[in-house]
């Protein structure tokens, strides 16, 4: 809120629900102090409880509705969440870091041995 | 408000109400019914100012604007800003009003009459004086020790989730009856942790009967005292008189310095009444201080019917409250340095803007608290024990009278007070004490109009020092955080 400023306790709740309306979930990140941008939902994600991931809408694989490679990178780079890859957070920071553009670079992005 | 009432299905739209007010050469709204402040500055200023000469459309609103030089997406964004945190509005108006409490709403305080007898005979005492209401004659003189277990199990059994309780002791002099005061702590203590809650307690003593061995008590035991006192003796001792007219202060003052020195384990505060021969408020707040001692003074004309000598009038009653806005402003300048100033009715009000509340009820009387008499009458607070009106059942019978008090709170709640309807100030006043209604009016449920003007100005002087502190010193606020 660019010009309107929340001043007691009562305004800031009220600004508080203005940016939970309106940002992006953030899920179990860790807020970025350098990154000032918010970190986009990840869509397809499991914690959207929509289909996309697993299966699409009517329970089949066909119509699954994001790209191997957009999956791969928001469940990586964009949540903390269990998910079927590596996690970026904590476990293999670089797993992606010969990878700068997948359609090109998917090769370099190898097996991961616990 | 007329012509949002009028135009209820107009998409266009409209100023919230408010309350506006300007402070450090910025511009805030003090909203209604929500409680909360915002300051506004650039497009939202423009838009606010637009929209209190007309209501207008969404898109009519944002061309004057791109006609003014404004970006259409930034204003598109201020206007969803402002709408959401309901500072405009389109459409029908919101709820003017919070709603009723639940029917079975927690009990979180007692005030305990340990006595209706007294050692004093202040002229102007709503006990005793000619606005007496309570009918003590048939009546105990002092609370058993069977009626104050059955009002602490009351609390109990009432209170459903809550943590934390709270006793207060009152009378007649309360000090009168310590022995009971003393067993019902250590009770309350023991009732309490069996059901794994705390309780704290505090009492109101005129200080005359104060030695060293209650001061322990209250200091091993936290309780929190307030001290009723007018000032030096010579206008403390023009009212607060013994029964046979000599005044208490030269009793009192040793005590005072002595439960001072002694007691420091919970707060210790002045609770001054005015009369309309004790108004000299500066030299009171001063000889408070700086002479006796104390961190925290109020200050609150007597409760009386105009009809009453003792009774403030009008003349004296703007002078009373220029004396409260010349200490607030010392407040105000104390804050702003990170100052401690013990003026507790700038403290209070500033508290309650802080938080933005919005109350469905002047105060808890008959929702959070409930008095208790000698007899265990259980009334909407301590003022009406023993008397014809607000009564809600006995301790000693059935405990709280649900029916009685469900009609209480549905006779008071702010919503039923249609002279608070069009008024800014009711998040906080919401229509004034039920007693000092009653005395004035001859009913609890009528609003104190006669102070009506002055409270609207007491909260928008608050509402400016409150806004200067929150731009030039915002750090001094975090002492009102706690809930």
């Amino acid at each position: 809120m660019n010009s309107l400023h929340a001043i007691n306790r009562k305004a800031r709740r009220f600004e508080e629900n203005r940016i939970a309306e309106t940002a992006d979930v953030e899920a179990l990140q860790e807020k970025s102090k350098k990154k000032q941008g918010r970190v986009y939902y990840p869509l397809g994600c499991t914690l959207g409880f929509n289909p996309g991931w697993e299966v699409d809408v009517s329970g089949g694989t066909a119509g699954l509705c994001q790209p191997v490679e957009r999956d791969l990178f928001d469940c990586y780079l964009g949540c903390a969440w269990p998910a079927q890859v590596p996690d970026h957070v904590s476990n293999n920071p670089d797993w992606t870091s010969k990878c700068s553009t997948a359609a090109n670079d998917w090769r370099n992005v190898d097996v991961i041995y616990p | 408000m007329s012509s949002a009432v009028m135009d209820m299905t107009s998409t266009a739209y409209r100023p919230a109400e408010h309350h506006a007010f300007e402070t450090s050469g910025r511009d805030f709204l003090y909203l209604v019914p929500s409680g909360a402040i915002f300051g506004l500055d650039g497009l939202s200023k423009q838009i606010f100012s637009l929209l209190l000469k007309e209501q207008l459309p969404r898109e009519e609103l944002v061309s004057a604007l791109v006609g003014r030089g404004y970006d259409r997406t930034e204003i598109e964004a201020t206007l969803d800003d402002m709408e959401s945190c309901d500072v405009i509005f389109s459409g029908a108006p919101k709820e003017a009003f919070p709603s009723l409490p639940e029917p079975d709403f927690p009990l979180q305080r007692i005030v305990l009459n340990t006595t209706n007898q007294c050692n004093l005979a202040c002229g102007y005492c709503y006990e005793y004086s000619d606005d007496k209401i309570a009918q003590t004659k048939d009546k105990p003189k002092y609370m058993s020790e069977e009626v104050a277990q059955a009002a602490i199990d009351t609390l109990i059994r009432e209170s459903a989730g809550r943590p934390l309780l709270h006793v207060t002791f009152f009378g007649g002099e309360t000090l009168l009856n310590f022995n009971l005061m003393r067993f019902a702590v250590l009770y309350a203590r023991k009732r309490a942790a069996e059901v794994s809650k705390d309780v704290d307690f505090s009492l109101t003593t005129n200080a005359t009967l104060l030695t060293e061995e209650i001061v322990d008590f209250l200091a091993e035991n936290r309780i929190g005292v307030t001290v009723s006192i007018d000032g030096d003796k010579e206008l403390h001792d023009r009212m607060r008189t013994f029964h046979n007219g000599k005044g208490s202060y030269d009793i009192i003052a040793p005590k005072i310095k002595m439960l001072l020195a002694r007691h420091k384990t919970n707060s210790i505060g002045a609770r001054v009444t005015l009369s309309s021969g004790v108004r000299d408020v500066r030299r009171i707040y001063d000889h408070l201080t700086k002479e006796l001692g104390f961190q925290g003074v109020g200050i609150s004309p007597a409760t009386a019917n105009p009809d009453r000598l003792y009774h403030i009038g009008g003349q004296k009653m703007d002078d009373v409250f220029d004396q409260f806005s010349e200490l607030a402003w010392e407040y105000r300048d104390y804050a702003l340095r990170g100052g401690q100033h013990y003026f507790t009715n700038v403290s209070d009000t500033i508290k309650e803007l802080h938080s933005g509340i919005s109350k469905a009820y002047t105060c808890g009387a008959g929702l959070g608290l409930l008095g208790v008499s000698t007899s265990g009458g259980i009334a909407a607070c301590h003022r009406f024990v023993d008397s014809p009106v607000a009564q809600m059942g006995n301790v000693l019978d059935e405990g709280v009278d649900h029916t009685a008090r469900r009609q209480f709170l549905e006779d008071h709640h702010v919503g039923s007070r249609p002279d608070c309807h069009t008024c800014w100030v009711r998040p906080v006043c919401a229509g004034g004490c039920y007693h000092e209604s009653f005395i004035n009016h001859g009913q609890t449920a009528a609003s104190n109009l006669n102070q009506c003007d002055r409270i609207r100005g007491w909260i928008d002087l608050c509402l400016r020092i409150y806004g200067q502190i929150a731009v030039e010193n915002p750090a001094f606020l975090e002492r009102f955080n706690e809930n």
